[in-house]
């Protein structure tokens, strides 16, 4: 049980360092959050740098301390984040590494590290978010193709995204896991209509996506006919883990920087406030240190050490501690910008503020990737084995 | 960074909590309520077995092990709930002659908190004072830093009805300081013993999701086990949440050594041991509030240690001073 870095890991980190100082400042101002063509630029030139520099695949093929790592350092210089890049780095991309045929994965593979195309999530429905295994898009085979027709909601980056993670119902017969497929379509196709939704915080940061016959080649199915249950619960258990590792980094600083703000203002005089900021630094704290036991253990794992266990008593079951992780933290994170507009006062009201837009921005923590109350299912059913109700 | 247990560090863990559930199970548990006076019998057998000595180097006759297997013994401790002046007896083998072996035991006060309290008063033979070292604003400038030992005899003290039926208590009222004690510093002193403190609470917290699961699998209520329905699954979930969040910061801790992560991982551990029995409790309804369940013993246990070794008001001013330092 240790908390020190290899020579090699000290190295990794040390190039990392003076490769971000050297091009960070060479970057153009981030766009209006509201730009999504300009976002995807921003996101896309940034992936490119990243491939350049031969930093791209490092969600993918690297050891999860090396990504732990990079992930990091990347928060702690204030570099960009994934963005627009995300499904396709995080949740396509590897998916299709593990489930595609060779021809599928050089196709699809090589345009995501370059930054040359922009992938989104076609999994959730108006009727299927939380119960995802009771979604409607139909997809019919005819000659050659897949013919889809159906809706699709909360799909981040639709309006500038090349592909879409698809999924859908192809034997409607079947029992509800049995019959889905897992399609890779081009956004630009004919019947493709993209509506943006605007979110509570005013930006428009996801769509509906309406899908009317449209037609898909049968060879951008991933993984076999009614087989997308299993490749999507692939795609899915990627997307936990470090996936919030950055966001940590910047909750420490923003917290740091709200206990120097309520110092200038006078609100660090009010204990009540200054305890509830004391308690929040322990949460982080301890976030942190769960993140490296983590992906200590997802190293662990894949040097095949054997069976490792979570603390908890978890025995080891896969994303048990994603799960733990992402309902602390998701609740932290409100707490820690509710702090924040205490710490602000009146200047809570002002939604031009950064605090008051991550506040808004924060809501969406508990429900994206799995609401809270579906995380303590699994948290209760998968590791604490209690029985499957209602 | 390898910040998993190793292979001796689990063997350890696993042998502490077999050796408890042979030495120290329900029925002496049970047992002990009814006669809360320190079983010196098993002392000496945990003596013996290696578990006061654990950090002694072995040329002084110990086991030579660190700060985080002491952690993961002090956890499986809580986990079993073991009475007795442990954490004492721990931080004062080598330096109070027998207490390594388990064959003398002492006690260990904080001289600047509220009110010194001291445990298990009528079966130490030494007690220890220490003054000062800490970060909270009761140490005051100028009051003497140290750490000093007394004849128990020597000591005045006014037991009470403590709440936790397995740790008797007494206030002491009057401590004639003796000769300084050598060794460990105030400062470390009261780190370590927050920290071995904060082990027992997760091993408090831990054991009490198992118990709140244990029973609801087995309860049934409308025909089916109360573990089915969504409202005790999230309890459940949560106790967990709880229990590996201060597992996290107390192991981190052990490695660190660090003041202000003791402190963080204390305030974690204090909750998670005090929310979780309380959950536990409320999982088993009306049998929760009775004492034939043990969950009442967990919860008592957890607020006393809550109270010792850094309260969480001390715990989040510090925290939050961290901030702007």
């Amino acid at each position: 049980m240790d908390l020190a870095y290899t020579e090699e890991e000290r190295a990794f980190r040390a190039r990392l360092r003076d490769w971000l100082a050297s091009v960070l400042p060479t970057l153009p101002a981030r766009p209006d959050p509201r730009d999504w063509p300009a976002r995807r630029a921003y996101d896309t030139a940034w992936q490119r740098m990243l491939y350049d520099a031969g930093y791209a695949d490092v969600h993918w093929d690297a050891a999860p301390t090396i990504r732990l790592i990079f992930l990091e350092e990347t928060e702690r210089a204030g570099a960009p984040y994934v963005g627009a890049n995300f499904v396709g780095l995080l949740h396509a991309g590897p998916t299709i590494a593990v489930e595609g045929t060779p021809a599928q994965r050089q196709r699809w593979l090589p345009p995501v590290l370059r930054g040359d195309e922009v992938w989104c999530q076609g999994f959730s429905e108006p009727d299927a978010g939380s119960d995802l295994a009771s979604l409607r898009t139909r997809a019919v085979r005819d000659g050659d193709d897949y013919v889809v027709t159906g809706a699709k909601i909360w799909t981040s980056h639709a309006e500038v995204a090349d592909w879409c993670e698809l999924l859908v119902r192809t034997d409607p017969d079947a029992p509800r896991h049995r019959g889905l497929t897992w399609l890779a379509l081009p956004m630009d196709a004919p019947g493709v209509t993209v509506r943006p939704l605007r979110t509570l915080a005013g930006t428009a940061e996801f769509a509906e996506v309406f899908l009317d016959e449209v037609r898909v080649p049968a060879g951008n199915r991933v993984g076999a006919e009614n087989d997308g249950w299993r490749v999507t619960m692939v795609t899915l258990s990627f997307e936990r883990g470090t996936a919030f590792v950055g966001e940590v980094v910047a909750c420490r600083r923003v917290l740091g920087a709200l206990a120097r703000a309520a110092r200038a203002n006078g609100r660090w005089d009010d204990a009540v406030l200054r305890r509830r900021l004391g308690r929040l630094n322990a949460d982080f704290a301890a976030l942190w240190r769960l993140i490296q036991w983590n992906v200590s253990e997802a190293a662990a794992a894949a040097a095949g050490r054997g069976a490792s266990t979570a603390p908890g008593g978890s025995g080891g079951v896969p994303g048990a501690g994603g799960s733990v992780f992402k309902l602390r933290y998701s609740h932290a994170r409100q707490e820690l910008y509710d702090a924040a507009a205490e710490v602000l006062g009146a200047g809570a009201l002002d939604a031009g503020h950064e605090w008051v837009a991550d506040r808004l921005s924060s809501l969406s923590y508990t429900i994206a990737a799995g609401t809270s109350q579906i995380q303590q299912n699994i948290v209760a059913e998968r590791i604490l084995g209690l029985p499957k109700g209602r | 960074m390898r910040f998993q247990l190793t292979e001796e560090q689990r063997a350890l863990r696993d042998g502490t909590r077999k050796l408890l559930d042979g030495r120290f199970g329900r029925d002496r548990l049970r047992a002990a309520v009814d006669e809360p006076a320190l079983d010196r019998a098993l002392w000496r057998e945990l003596g013996a077995a290696g578990f006061f000595a654990l950090r002694l180097p072995e040329e002084a006759g110990g086991v030579g092990l660190g700060l985080p297997e002491a952690v993961l013994v002090f956890e499986e401790a809580g986990r079993a709930l073991l009475p007795g002046p442990l954490v004492a007896c721990e931080l004062l083998a080598g330096v109070v002659d027998g207490v390594a072996a388990g064959e003398r035991t002492a006690g260990l006060c904080e001289g600047s908190a509220e009110e010194v309290l001291w445990e298990h008063p009528a079966d130490c033979d030494e007690l220890i004072l220490v003054e000062g070292g800490g970060r909270d604003a009761r140490d005051a400038p100028g009051r003497a830093e140290g750490v000093y030992r007394s004849a128990p005899d020597r000591v005045a003290w006014t037991p009470f009805a403590s709440v936790d039926p397995l740790t008797p208590l007494a206030r002491v009222t009057d401590f004639p300081r003796g000769a300084p004690l050598g060794g460990p510093d105030p400062s470390r002193l009261r780190r370590e013993a927050a920290l071995l403190t904060a082990a027992q609470q997760v091993g408090s917290a831990v054991r009490t999701v198992e118990a709140a699961v244990g029973h609801a699998r087995e309860r049934t209520q409308f025909g089916v086990p109360i573990g089915s329905f969504q409202a005790v699954k999230h309890l459940c979930a949560q106790m967990l949440v709880r229990a590996e969040m201060a597992r996290s910061a107390v192991y981190a801790a052990a490695v660190t050594e660090g003041a202000l992560d003791v402190t963080g991982a204390k305030l974690l551990a204090d909750e998670a041991a005090v929310r979780n029995a309380r959950d536990c409790l409320q999982v088993h309804g009306g049998m929760g509030f009775t004492w034939e369940a043990e969950v009442h013993l967990h919860l008592k246990r957890a607020w006393l240690r809550a109270a010792r070794w850094g309260v969480a008001a001390e715990a989040e001013e510090a925290l939050a001073a961290d901030l702007i330092d």
